[in-house]
């Protein structure tokens, strides 16, 4: 106040008296106020709306898949009856047998494993649980999820020995068993409109009580592939290894092709009429669609250099395109900060441009460099619209274990499970698919902060 | 250094990438086309690779019968598919664009039967439709003593007192699912011929059955999920389902009967339903024998276990063909009968 005094009186012409200014100023002091008491408001309404939006989406996503991650599994002793597992001994390579010869015989053996009505043992053991079930064998099978029978044969096959045994198998039950004991589909809905027959649902509840059905951890969220013939075994692993091969290929590609030619437009480029024109495309190429990238990946990668369709190769150079110029401008701005007083005195103490450039300048930009880098990788591990171009929609039952194997890519897998014709079921597994894909992209940034503050400090 | 160390290094990978690529042949069969088919082949997919531990699991992809019918026929070649599913017949079009692609060998295989519904939201009124119903509800202009008019009909119960008092609100599939042309074909033409429309040539007799009002229908483009949820912001909606859809969201989804008929497996299998379709996937005939597995997936697919009576297929909603019509289909898969342009005039 008393500053305000003595420049008004200062300057005070000879019109007005200081007394009429001081009055003046009062006056007008009070709108002064209102006003930024208006804009301060406004500020924090402003934020608190984010926010609010922000813990809206969270709120929603977590209250749909928290309920995802824990699965009804069944806990049955299976015993393996040699009256239902007619099968041979499995075949050993004798000696002299050609490899060829024996991978046919064991291939033989397995198929015919394979076609063997494994459900009979799962029936055989649920009916020793609960004796006086009197439904048919299909309420069985209905409440057990159908790729459990072979979680059986593969325990069988890679150990015959099992064969007259007994062994404790803790099964998934089927997404519509999930469905019911979590209440998903209205439990008072008319025997028309369950999924599951009145039978199948009291031997779910029966076994609920008996304690040998529990909810537990969904690890198969996880490790397994998708699956649409027994959704509630369908995981995330295929398209996770998808997204890492991506990941990968933008790393390996796009980080240092972009940190390279900023590099050299930002320090060795002569500025003149051409450089501005790049400096210009690169700028427009940021904001491109994606889906345009898509396109072009289609037409060049797939169609004339004719790599294979729904390949993480084809994706991650897709995404390398995409993000080529966002790690670009961010390079080139972090670059720019670098005061021009540190590349003089490099200069004038006899460094030449390149000494001046890697020795001085690229050290101090590190943390720049790199938040550009995971922030351009976050940003392609969720895009989505131009895998769809290139195939990667597709239904993939396997782990891909190479970049050249098809494969699908986890916001697609979202986009996937969005689609799925079970709503009741596929839509916690879609929000669980959500939130690890959200939980990834957290923790990418999250190391992006950790290495710019450590990286800051040792400069 | 180290960056341009890198970078050289990355393009070294990439290029030894595209080399590889280029060596190394594909083992998985590739599928696409429609959403229809996309849930029985992916389980057959699934079942084909827990049987034939010796072959990959199939991928198969959507994008709608047409769009699997025009990937199918961009040529012979590693990078194209192998096999596109297909909710309608190949057009005689396609046969061509396939032909001239270098597809010569097409093999047609019938897998069953998909029923199409109407449903709506499960709070909402009783439906009994008939062809008709819906032709007076979608179409643009409708007869009206013996003049064509544009359409005056926003209430169901205008249309027909036995209808419920409710808004009329439809979302059909759009022109890239198979299921499109079944719906004109089964219930807007029959629906169109029981309007008794005015004297006119056959082309302007099409051309008025099959113009729909753009204010109340609504064409969706994605999959039945979309349609669910139009259903769901617009309670008042009749949506268009396959049957296998609307069986697994009983729950939450009405079907309404046409002609009187219930859809469900038994009056679709019996034809008492009308709306129903065949389902096909195409194979490409140049393909077998180059990427493994295919001939062993199309009679895996056939088998009873899949396709038939009492099958995995039937428990997800497919309708199975009779027994002797797909034994017919795999002995002529078997004998390398191909289609051509013709053999589709013929019929």
């Amino acid at each position: 106040m008393a500053n305000l005094d003595s420049t008004t009186t200062a300057s005070a012409g000879t019109a007005v008296t200081a007394e009429e200014r001081r009055q003046r100023v009062k006056k007008s002091l009070g709108a002064r106020h209102r006003k930024e008491r208006l804009f301060h408001g406004l500020g924090i309404t402003a934020v608190v709306l984010a926010l609010g939006f922000v813990a809206i989406l969270f709120y929603d996503v977590l209250q749909r898949g928290l309920p995802a991650f824990q699965q009804a599994q069944v806990t049955v002793d299976v015993y393996f009856d040699p009256e239902v597992i007619d099968l041979g001994e499995r075949p050993v390579q004798s000696p002299g047998q050609s490899p060829a010869d024996y991978s046919a015989q064991l291939n033989g053996w397995l198929r015919a494993a394979a076609l063997l009505n494994w459900n009979r043992l799962l029936e055989t053991s649920i009916r020793t649980i609960v004796p006086e079930f009197e439904g048919d064998a299909r309420d069985i099978a209905a409440i057990i999820d159908s790729s459990q029978r072979f979680v059986i044969r593969d325990a069988f096959t890679s150990d015959p020995s099992l064969l007259g045994q007994t062994r404790e198998f803790s099964l998934l039950a089927s997404a519509d068993a999930d469905n019911w004991l979590k209440g998903t589909i209205d439990r008072s809905l008319p025997d028309a409109r369950q999924q599951l027959s009145a039978d199948a649902r009291a031997l779910a509840d029966d076994l609920l009580e008996r304690g040998e059905i529990r909810f537990a951890f969904a690890s198969h969220l996880f490790t397994n592939v998708d699956s649409r013939s027994a959704p509630a075994s369908a995981g995330l692993a295929g398209a996770f290894m998808g997204s890492l091969y991506m990941m990968l290929i933008v790393i390996v590609l796009a980080v240092p092709i972009g940190v390279a030619s900023a590099v050299y437009l930002e320090e060795f480029a002569p500025k003149n009429r051409l450089t501005d024109v790049i400096e210009i495309t690169i700028n427009n190429l940021a904001a491109v669609p994606s889906i345009v990238f898509g396109l072009l990946g289609a037409a060049v990668f797939i169609n004339y250099f004719r790599l294979p369709l729904s390949a993480p190769l084809v994706g991650g150079l897709v995404l390398t395109l995409m993000t080529l110029p966002t790690i670009i401008i961010a390079t080139r701005s972090s670059l720019r900060a670098v005061a021009p007083s540190l590349r003089q005195a490099a200069l004038g103490l006899g460094a030449s441009r390149t000494q001046m450039v890697f020795h001085h300048v690229l050290p101090i930009t590190y943390p720049g460099i790199l938040t550009a880098a995971i922030i351009g990788v976050a940003q392609a591990l969720g895009e989505t619209a131009p895998l769809l171009l290139i195939g990667m929609n597709a239904f993939v039952a396997n782990i891909p274990s190479s970049p050249m194997d098809q494969a699908s890519a986890l916001p697609v897998q979202i986009y996937l499970w969005q689609g799925n014709e079970n709503r009741n079921f596929f839509e916690a597994r879609t929000s669980a698919a959500i939130i690890v894909l959200l939980g990834l992209m957290l923790s990418l940034n999250a190391i992006a902060i950790f290495l710019r503050s450590r990286l800051e400090k040792r400069k | 250094m180290n960056a341009l160390k890198i970078s050289v290094a990355a393009l070294v990978a990439s290029t030894t990438f595209a080399g590889f690529a280029v060596a190394q042949s594909r083992d998985t069969i590739q599928i696409a086309g429609s959403s229809t088919v996309l849930p029985f082949a992916s389980i057959v997919a699934e079942e084909f690779s827990a049987a034939f531990p010796d072959f990959g699991t199939p991928v198969v992809g959507s994008g709608g019968s047409s769009g699997g019918l025009r990937q199918f026929c961009e040529g012979v070649g590693e990078n194209t598919i192998d096999i596109a599913n297909s909710s309608r017949r190949i057009r005689a079009g396609e046969v061509e664009a396939c032909n001239t692609a270098g597809v010569e060998d097409i093999r047609e295989i019938q897998i069953g039967y998909d029923g199409i519904v109407f449903a709506t939201s499960a709070d909402q009124g009783d439906f009994a439709l008939e062809p008709q119903h819906v032709f007076m509800a979608i179409a643009a202009q409708v007869p009206q003593d013996g003049e064509m008019v544009a359409n005056p009909y926003t209430n169901w119960s205008e249309i027909d007192a036995s209808l419920p008092d409710q808004a009329i609100a439809l979302a059909i599939p759009a022109s890239n699912h198979g299921t499109r042309e079944v719906f004109e074909e089964r219930v807007v033409l029959p629906g169109c011929e029981a309007a008794e429309l005015p004297e006119m040539s056959e082309e302007e007799m099409e051309a008025a059955c099959l113009a729909f009002r753009q204010d109340v229908v609504v064409e969706i483009a994605g999959d039945y999920t979309e349609t669910l949820a139009r259903l769901q912001s617009n309670p008042a909606t009749v949506g268009v389902f396959g049957l296998s859809f609307y069986d697994q969201n009983r729950d939450t989804l009405k079907v309404a009967t046409v002609s009187g008929v219930e859809p469900s497996l038994e009056t679709i299998a019996s034809g008492d339903y009308p709306v129903s379709r065949p389902l096909f996937f195409y194979v490409k005939g140049e393909h077998i024998g180059v990427i493994p597995g295919i001939e062993e997936y199309v009679q895996f697919f056939l088998s009873d276990q899949m396709a038939g009576a009492g099958g995995a297929l039937e428990a997800a909603g497919m309708i199975p063909a009779p027994a002797e019509e797909t034994a017919a289909v795999l002995e002529a898969f078997e004998g390398g009968e191909s289609l051509t342009v013709e053999s589709l005039g013929a019929e």
